[in-house]
């Protein structure tokens, strides 16, 4: 289910504020953050935000693409290499990679 | 003879039936296809005259959203998923479900059928 237009996209409030800050004094940089939730805005395009996975912080540079997306989607909070070979052979289901 | 979007359609079929066989369309949209060309949606195919055909061609023509376009549009959609490093691109390239969906069990659309042994499927029904 989409977000009702008429709400506009969320981003959270510090966030927003520090990147407008940074984009009126032109200047680029990585600021950490938690905030997930927030939606990426155009203004974000270029800047590098750190997006906490719960244990670290992601660096994910943002591009025209990734407007409209939440910033947690660039920070995956699993690790998963997938099965030890052992264990592929006996279940025979391991996706590669 | 009735060839719509590169498909061929079966003659025999009512054409709100028989549209359902060009990628893209389904029965709403067959009939809201119908309706803009201002055709009955019960009518064989192989009734319908040639300016009909010519109708529904026009209308698909404008709308889009067809057969190749449409699976391009998709392929592309889901490349910019992946370029852009999301999670949702990530399940696509590993292809496992991209909507948080359970993967312990069933999932079996998007990760192919079963690769068990067949000792392990002994085992599995052994266990149930």
């Amino acid at each position: 289910m989409a977000r009702s237009i008429k709400k506009g996209p969320f981003v959270d409030g510090h966030l927003q504020r520090r990147i407008e800050e940074m984009n009126r004094r032109n200047e680029k940089k990585v600021y950490k953050t938690w905030s997930r939730r927030s939606t990426v805005l155009p203004d974000f395009v270029g800047h590098t935000i750190a997006v906490h996975n719960g244990r670290k912080f992601v660096p994910v540079y943002v591009t025209e693409n990734m407007v409209g997306h939440k910033l947690g989607e660039f920070s995956p909070t699993r690790t998963f290499k997938g099965h030890s070979v052992k264990a592929a052979a006996e279940k025979g289901s391991a996706p590669a990679r | 003879m009735a060839r719509i979007a590169g498909v061929d359609l079966p003659r025999h079929k009512r054409t709100e039936i028989a549209l359902t066989y060009i990628y893209g369309i389904g029965r709403s949209r067959a009939l809201s296809v119908l309706g803009k060309a201002g055709l009955e949606p019960g009518k064989k195919v192989q009734d319908l005259t040639e300016d009909e055909v010519n109708h529904i061609r026009k209308v698909l023509e404008a709308e889009g959203g067809v057969e190749g376009d449409l699976r391009k549009e998709i392929s592309m959609n889901v490349k910019r998923l992946i370029e852009i490093g999301s999670y949702r691109g990530s399940r696509h390239r590993r292809s496992l479900p991209v909507r948080g969906q359970r993967t312990h069990t069933n999932a079996r659309t998007r990760k192919g059928p079963r690769r068990g042994t067949v000792a392990n499927k002994k085992k599995a029904t052994a266990k149930t």
